[in-house]
């Protein structure tokens, strides 16, 4: 009978932590980068990135499509594919991270967060530490972030015939809205 | 994390050629939405010509084209070629793209038809009919890997009035093309139209071409070789008269700029 009781306890405790979702995902997101350059400005648009946040360990993941970079300049999404990500080989970039700050989920609230962790792009890992602001609402968060990818770093090339054309140095903005995670 | 590894993300095989031609002949490829491509050819006269003729280099053909994507599947593209005086007009429409990942097409096809007059003067004059002619097109084409791609390209060419009148009006055909990237940026290409047998005079031969393939940027140049002067499809497929074996060979270019109208990048950073 103890026993009985205790595992009924146990599941009731499950329950109200499931109701509470520590998992929560990514159901919108916009990565853009943009770089100025003497002859054409570089930008482009991505809205297919994946992420996921575990609230009660801090962990956050993320992963985005490289070959759905937008371009208005389609020959320059071609590049941008072909040879300087090479999104065959590499089809993904992503970040798998801790976050610096407990999160709570109840509590509305604007938070400035920051999380270390594996930046994987061109199949090049770094150790990063990323910062953000975290808005936390009912039932959402939104992340919103901005860092600068350099490009040596994760041995993306560029000849030198452009080298005029490309910066060394790409800013990347990042937002993207989590809502709980429902299997 | 586990729901992250089950991927329904479909990775399309975009740049299975590098331009919208494979040498003379079409490739699968379009030019994407608001994009538009100016394409400036030249074929110079054959090297066989000798040092008197500076190798072929003192005479040459042309053709200015511009090529404006509807959208990403969508293409027009109007051209004018001295050959002939010769006008030419196309569309080419993406009906299916090679894609990997959730949804597995192992192919692209691109529709091709196209209409070209010839406008030079001619004694007698002839009927704007009798200058008329026809192309259609399937276009098949496979990224086999990185490196290489290749296209087939059965081919229907109509004439309104051959200039050997003992050939048939309609001729069937069939191109095959292939690139191999040497690197990232530069390619060989060769190309090779079949017009199949008893449609056209013996004196005709079947075009055979090869490209090198240098990308910079927004251009790409093609130096080639090829034995046909000629650019538009009724001239390099059913009326190629140079033969590789006797040196009737013509060096040229393509040189393809592609300017972009979507909307402006916001410079408000």
């Amino acid at each position: 009978m103890k026993r009985c009781i205790l595992v009924m306890a146990f599941f009731m405790t499950l329950n109200t932590a499931m109701s509470q979702s520590i998992l929560y995902n990514a159901t919108k997101s916009e990565f853009s980068f943009f770089s100025k350059a003497p002859l054409e400005n570089i930008e482009a648009k991505n809205t297919r990135a994946a992420s996921i946040i575990n609230t009660s360990n801090r962990e956050i993941v993320v992963r985005i499509p490289i070959s759905q970079f937008q371009f208005s300049n389609k020959l320059m999404q071609q590049h941008f594919n072909e040879n300087y990500m090479e999104s065959e080989k590499y089809p993904y970039a992503t970040f798998k991270g801790k976050l610096n700050e407990n999160i709570d989920p109840g509590k509305s609230g604007t938070y400035t967060v920051s999380a270390n962790g594996v930046l994987s792009i061109h199949g090049v890992d770094q150790n990063r530490k990323l910062t953000g602001k975290l808005v936390v609402g009912e039932n959402s968060m939104e992340l919103e972030t901005k860092f600068d990818v350099m490009l040596a770093d994760h041995q993306i090339e560029i000849p030198k015939l452009v080298f005029k054309k490309i910066a060394e140095k790409i800013e990347v903005n990042a937002s993207l809205n989590y809502s709980p995670f429902k299997k | 994390m586990k729901l992250m590894a089950d991927s329904n993300e479909v990775f399309v095989r975009t740049a299975t050629f590098k331009a919208t031609r494979i040498i003379n002949g079409h490739s699968v490829e379009t030019v994407g939405k608001n994009n538009m491509d100016f394409i400036i050819s030249h074929r110079f006269d054959r090297v066989n010509r000798g040092f008197e003729e500076f190798f072929g280099l003192d005479a040459a053909t042309n053709r200015l084209g511009l090529e404006y994507g509807i959208n990403d599947r969508l293409m027009l593209g109007i051209g004018r070629s001295s050959f002939q005086k010769t006008f030419d007009y196309f569309a080419k429409y993406k009906l299916i793209r090679q894609t990997s990942g959730a949804s597995n097409v192992p192919v692209s096809v691109s529709l091709l038809g196209g209409y070209m007059i010839r406008t030079q003067n001619n004694s007698p004059q002839l009927s704007s009919y009798d200058r008329s002619n026809y192309t259609a097109q399937i276009l098949i084409a496979r990224k086999f890997s990185e490196a290489f791609s290749l296209q087939l390209s059965p081919t229907l060419i109509h004439r309104n009035r051959p200039d050997i009148f003992t050939d048939n009006k309609s001729v069937f055909a069939t191109g095959i093309g292939g690139r191999m990237k040497l690197t990232k940026r530069t390619s060989i290409n060769g190309e090779y139209n079949y017009v199949l047998p008893n449609q056209i005079d013996d004196s005709y031969t079947n075009n055979l071409s090869f490209s090198f393939d240098l990308e910079t940027g927004g251009h790409v140049f093609q130096l080639l070789f090829t034995n046909s002067f000629g650019m538009t499809e009724r001239q390099f497929i059913t009326e190629t008269n140079g033969s590789w074996g006797s040196g009737d060979i013509h060096f040229g270019f393509n040189i393809s700029r592609t300017f972009s109208f979507g909307e402006k990048s916001k410079s408000n950073q």
